[in-house]
């Protein structure tokens, strides 16, 4: 869905700060854009939107090149979100939400439904918070109508700019879970950008690797942990990059995987965790238990299996061995 | 807390002053030559209202439009030396600018207007400038960002959280301007300064103070007024005490 072809950022004279980056963001995707800071990852995200030029090479939006697109309208059926949430302090939480259908010359009663039906999808009482403004929010509910006014005008795509860094780590983890949720549902492609390993391997479908303006490495979380392509990215993703990969297995799938599944166990003695739990927190609750395994549990809490550590660890040689497609969580 | 205990405090002795000052008045008749010469005095409160809407209106019209002209992109390299001018013109006394003024226009309303007018300008153009400037530089870019166009961030987002400083500035220059304007006298411009300089010249509190008296009245009832309009104009949440 949107494409960049060979694309070149120079600033001034000679500060090149995205250099030949070729990248494919397919539809119904999080593409995270990750990297250090300088690293040119901002520039690229805000380039198909036209609030950075492009220097040379071309990007494309559903084929069409954003050069032969009117800019306006290019930017209206794309949603933004930035790190400071850049709700408007002089208008209403409302006025806010719909600040893109008043734009795009929506009826008031369009944008009235428009706007209840985004408050109920992030939780939030659309009667309470009407009248109220910005100010008034935490800066969770402030991040969070952030994003449902990028998703006010139904969006094909969205761009965003380190949408939950100014959250503290408790908030954030529960915004993004929920815009996970969100996500699930409305299947928007969306460019993400984050200088945060942990936060880019549970947000992305796939994660794009960038330094002094290059791209590293574009892929899978699950490959970018278990096969990086340099140096740089083993450094990046860290000395605990295979227990981060651990991350992404849920413990559900390795059990399909070996025909673990198994009826009326009874509830012993021993711990349990839920089948959706991923396989860190698996192996954390066994170490915690200080027993040898624990029992996995479904949403109702019958016993369904049980799983050790060497069930685990034979599970990744599997995986690295087949190499298969591992699906995010 | 502490805060609200001065603010207090600070109040009620101004107002006991100023309620000192009433008695005063009134225990010497001071305003009787106000009683006796009605019929003038609404022709002097006339011109010295006239003076002050005709050079403030004059100083809105130029100043908010030319800071708005150079905080747009286009023009922003003009702003030193806007700004620069505008600076200047208030360095000079405004005694001095309505000598210069007379020197070029001659006496009379006009002159006093556009004396006025000049030394109205610079708080709110540099109010306005101050405003504008101040609109987080993030709500710009989440503006452009979301498809609106350069007018749109100007009218939606700028204009509306600069409002309160634009309305400060406003406020300031035309209670500075109902003082100043009693110097138009001087140069035949008319006003209730008329009263206060000929109480001065023949040693009579009583012109003296039928003339200092309405203006302070009206400077406070016009600052009192625009108190009201920033309420109705600037949106709760573009207030100071919400940042």
């Amino acid at each position: 869905m949107i494409q960049y072809k060979n694309v070149t950022k120079v600033y001034g004279e000679d500060v090149t700060a995205v250099d030949q980056v070729s990248l494919d963001v397919n539809e119904g995707e999080i593409v995270v854009l990750l990297g250090p800071s300088g690293c040119g990852k901002t520039t690229l995200l805000r380039m198909v939107n036209g609030l950075e030029s492009v220097t040379d090479g071309d990007i494309t939006f559903n084929g069409e090149s954003i050069k032969d697109l009117n800019e306006i309208e290019l930017r209206r059926k794309i949603g933004y979100v930035i790190q400071s949430n850049g709700l408007f302090p002089n208008m209403t939480i409302e006025q806010n939400v719909t600040v893109v259908p008043t734009l795009l010359g929506w009826s008031k009663e369009d944008k009235k439904k428009r706007y209840e039906e985004l408050m109920e999808l992030v939780g939030l009482d659309a009667e309470d918070y009407r009248k109220r403004y910005p100010h008034e929010l935490s800066g969770g509910q402030q991040q969070r109508i952030g994003v449902i006014r990028a998703l006010a005008a139904d969006p094909p795509a969205m761009l965003m700019d380190e949408p939950f860094g100014a959250l503290d780590p408790i908030i954030r983890e529960r915004v993004q879970d929920e815009f996970l949720a969100i996500q699930r549902e409305l299947n928007k492609t969306i460019l993400f950008v984050s200088h945060d390993i942990d936060e880019a391997i549970k947000m992305g479908d796939k994660i794009a690797l960038m330094k002094d303006g290059q791209l590293m490495q574009y892929d899978k979380p699950s490959q970018i942990l278990q096969n990086p392509a340099n140096d740089f990215v083993a450094q990046f993703v860290g000395k605990d990059r295979m227990v981060k990969s651990l991350t992404i297995h849920r413990i559900e799938q390795l059990m399909e995987r070996y025909d673990l599944l198994v009826s009326s166990i009874e509830k012993g003695e021993i711990a349990t965790v839920s089948k959706s739990s991923n396989l860190r927190d698996v192996l954390s609750y066994i170490l915690e238990s200080k027993q040898q395994a624990v029992h996995v549990v479904d949403e109702n809490d019958e016993v369904i299996g049980q799983v050790d550590f060497a069930l685990v660890n034979q599970y990744m040689i599997d995986l690295a061995d087949s190499n298969e497609p591992v699906v995010n969580p | 807390m502490g805060k609200n205990v001065v603010t207090w405090t600070v109040r009620v002795i101004v107002y006991i002053g100023l309620l000192a000052f009433f008695i005063w008045v009134f225990s010497n008749s001071y305003l009787n030559h106000l009683v006796e010469n009605f019929e003038e005095f609404l022709v002097l409160l006339r011109q010295h209202i006239q003076l002050v809407a005709l050079s403030s209106f004059l100083a809105i019209a130029v100043a908010v439009p030319s800071a708005i002209l150079v905080t747009r992109p286009q023009f922003q390299r003009f702003e030193g030396v806007v700004s620069t001018v505008v600076n200047f013109g208030y360095t000079i006394p405004n005694m001095a600018i309505l000598a210069l003024m007379m020197g070029i226009m001659g006496i009379g309303f006009q002159t006093a207007v556009v004396a006025l007018f000049i030394y109205s300008i610079l708080p709110i153009f540099r109010n306005t400038l101050a405003g504008i400037q101040s609109v987080n530089s993030n709500l710009i870019d989440s503006a452009k960002g979301m498809g609106f166009k350069p007018y749109q961030i100007l009218f939606k987002v700028e204009l509306p959280n600069a409002a309160y400083s634009i309305i400060a500035g406003i406020r300031t220059a035309v209670v500075i301007n109902i003082g100043a304007t009693a110097l138009a006298y001087l140069i035949g411009g008319g006003g209730l300064g008329n009263w206060i300089f000929v109480g001065i010249n023949v040693f009579d509190n009583s012109i003296l103070i039928s003339g200092a008296l309405p203006i302070t009245i009206l400077a406070i009832t016009v600052d009192l007024f625009l108190r009201l309009l920033e309420r109705k104009v600037v949106p709760r949440g573009a207030r100071p005490s919400t940042r």
